[in-house]
């Protein structure tokens, strides 16, 4: 008699007043009420478009090609008259809002290329090296301390100074460098993960090291990943910004947001909008990034409390 | 206590292994033969002479044995001769040393006396509008490119209002000891360096505070009766501050690193500046010297910041 009411009891469960969310369907319901990260996320959409719209851009709008030079219009200051100079014009007459345009796409190229390197390096050894323990957690914890040893910026200059990569080699050595931090989270989470009831659970119905790998401990690990990987393309757009300012990155006449300050350096006294712009679209670019990682953090981490 | 500092101490010591490997190999692995360099143009130079140079340097051993040459002569600040200034290596380098720490020690202090007030002022005020201000600044502190804003602040200050020099440690001709003239030089690049850990230390010391606020300790303190400003500044902001501890090892990185493009911008005499321009010279000894010398650093702060840290927090656990 009891059993039935209790089984009568549960029945009504399908019938609940609204579906369950899942931790995705949860972090998109929080997301969708986060006007800032919103914002940052349309503001950084647009400027990938704008950059990846260049050539158009340049063709129908500007009228003008990015290595069109003009030498009766040099230092034009911003105006609204000429659109080609909205932004103004350099030393040599070349038009700097479409090379800003296009340097956009080599930063953001850079930044969401070398991010995938370091995830997947990042992720990998983290994983294996937390799941396995023993000497690949010893060999991977010397190589991640040495390398944080080293000052980040002393390392890529000195291999960018003696090589002189070019920008594809670039992306994958700030790959290969810059995992450290993803790989010190994943390695966390998954050496506390390893020791829980549902991956005994899994071990003991058989299921093998790759399998519990990648279907049990990876989708708990993953929330997180996504606002680290934010974090990491913030980073790298402001490293490789850095490297090219500093005439180690990419190299003129490809333009990127960082190679554009270096040569604005020099003239910066008779043209301050040449080191303006930028900057700001670096500041504005890697700004997004991170108040996009910000809002993930606080939409993902359901243990976060929220002041 | 004492086996947690040996046990730290032996900890560091594989890491300056696996440094030195790597300092010692971007020489051995960057393009072009050091002899061949050397030698470039001499006339008369056979392949006999060539074999001899080779085996005075050492450089016909194998590479490990190489390295277990070079290291030694690294233990005892032995780097060799740079190739441009034809001077020590090392010694060099030294001459390099103040101007760096000088900078590092006083965006340390700007990072401290700006962050952690902003921190505590933002917790204090939570919701306000000026929460919201030090919070957006918490986050854009992070995401300005450092050099840039370099470059802006010595537009604005030094070439528009002409407040502040924009070059170097002190104005040539000066005295060395004109304190107040190179207090106006340090202004700008200490502040640009000290940026992200500014950001750092607010946001850090807002959670901070916040978290400590809502404990217990905290509402017998008011509970007792005690007056607001010394629950807040005597009971709370102690606790608030162990984290600021923790963050120094990140911040000190930060500092380290951002150094060399900062001294670059401002044309700062630091050790920075001297690498970078001994990199592009491919002058391997004095690149070497400072990959070093900047490591170190690096890791003995990161040593200091854990036994500074299982001090301040008894919780620590030898491990």
């Amino acid at each position: 008699m009891a059993t039935t009411a209790a089984t009568a009891r549960v029945v009504p469960v399908a019938a609940l007043p609204r579906p369950s969310r899942s931790l995705w369907n949860n972090a998109l319901y929080k997301l969708r009420r986060d006007k800032l990260t919103i914002g940052a996320l349309i503001v950084l959409v647009m400027l990938a478009a704008l950059s990846l719209a260049a050539p158009l851009f340049s063709e129908y709008v500007f009228h003008y090609k990015f290595e069109q030079q003009d030498l009766l219009h040099t230092y034009e200051k911003p105006q609204l008259d000429n659109l080609a100079y909205l932004l103004g014009s350099d030393e040599i007459g070349r038009s700097q809002v479409v090379r800003l345009l296009y340097g956009g796409q080599i930063s953001l190229f850079v930044g969401f290329t070398a991010a995938f390197f370091n995830l997947t390096v990042g992720v990998a050894l983290g994983l294996g090296a937390g799941y396995f323990r023993g000497v690949i957690d010893d060999i991977l914890t010397w190589v991640i301390t040495t390398l944080n040893g080293i000052p980040q910026i002393y390392l890529l200059l000195i291999i960018a100074a003696l090589w002189r990569p070019g920008p594809f080699t670039l992306v994958v050595i700030i790959g290969l460098l810059n995992w450290t931090g993803i790989s010190l989270y994943v390695r966390g989470q998954t050496f506390a993960l390893r020791e829980r009831e549902f991956i005994t659970a899994a071990r003991t119905i058989g299921a093998r090291d790759r399998r519990i790998m990648f279907k049990h401990i990876l989708p708990n690990v993953l929330p997180l990943i996504f606002v680290l990987a934010a974090i990491d393309v913030g980073a790298i757009i402001l490293l490789e910004s850095a490297l090219s300012f500093l005439g180690l990155g990419i190299l003129p006449p490809t333009p990127t947001w960082g190679n554009l300050l270096t040569n604005a350096v020099s003239y910066f006294v008779r043209a301050w909008w040449l080191v303006v712009s930028p900057g700001a679209m670096i500041f504005l670019t890697v700004l997004c990034l991170y108040l996009i990682g910000d809002g993930l953090r606080d939409a993902l981490d359901p243990r976060l409390k929220t002041h | 206590m004492r086996d947690f500092i040996i046990r730290r101490l032996l900890y560091a010591i594989p890491t300056l292994v696996g440094i030195s490997i790597i300092t010692f190999l971007i020489a051995r692995l960057s393009p072009g033969d050091p002899i061949r360099l050397f030698t470039f143009g001499i006339k008369d130079f056979t392949q006999e002479d060539y074999l001899r140079l080779l085996h005075a340097y050492g450089l016909d051993k194998p590479i490990p044995l190489q390295y277990v040459d070079w290291i030694t002569n690294a233990l005892r600040g032995s780097f060799g001769e740079s190739l441009i200034y034809h001077r020590d290596a090392f010694a060099m380098l030294v001459e390099r040393i103040p101007a760096t720490l000088q900078l590092a020690v006083a965006a340390l202090l700007l990072q401290l006396v700006i962050g952690v007030p902003l921190g505590v002022v933002a917790a204090l005020k939570r919701g306000s509008w000026v929460d919201g201000a030090i919070r957006v600044f918490g986050v854009a502190g992070h995401a300005v490119p450092a050099f840039w804003l370099g470059l802006i602040l010595i537009i604005v200050f030094a070439v528009q209002l002409r407040w502040l020099p924009s070059i170097g440690l002190l104005t040539v001709g000066h005295d060395q000891w004109d304190i107040p003239d190179r207090i106006r030089h340090i202004l700008l690049p200490a502040f640009v360096l000290a940026l992200t850990g500014i950001a750092n230390y607010s946001r850090i010391l807002r959670t901070e505070t916040l978290d400590v606020l809502a404990q217990d300790f905290v509402r017998t303190a008011h509970a007792k009766g005690l007056h607001e400003r010394t629950v807040v500044f005597v009971h709370a902001l102690r606790n608030a501050l162990i984290p600021v501890v923790t963050a120094l090892g990140g911040i000190l990185a930060a500092l380290v690193g951002g150094a060399l493009v900062i001294e670059q911008v401002f044309s700062w005499p630091g050790v920075g500046q001297f690498t970078f321009q001994a990199a592009i010279a491919k002058d391997y000894p004095i690149v070497q010297a400072g990959v070093m010398f900047t490591s170190t650093l690096l890791v003995v702060s990161y040593l200091v910041r854990d036994l500074a840290y299982a001090m301040v927090d008894p919780r620590i656990k030898v491990s």
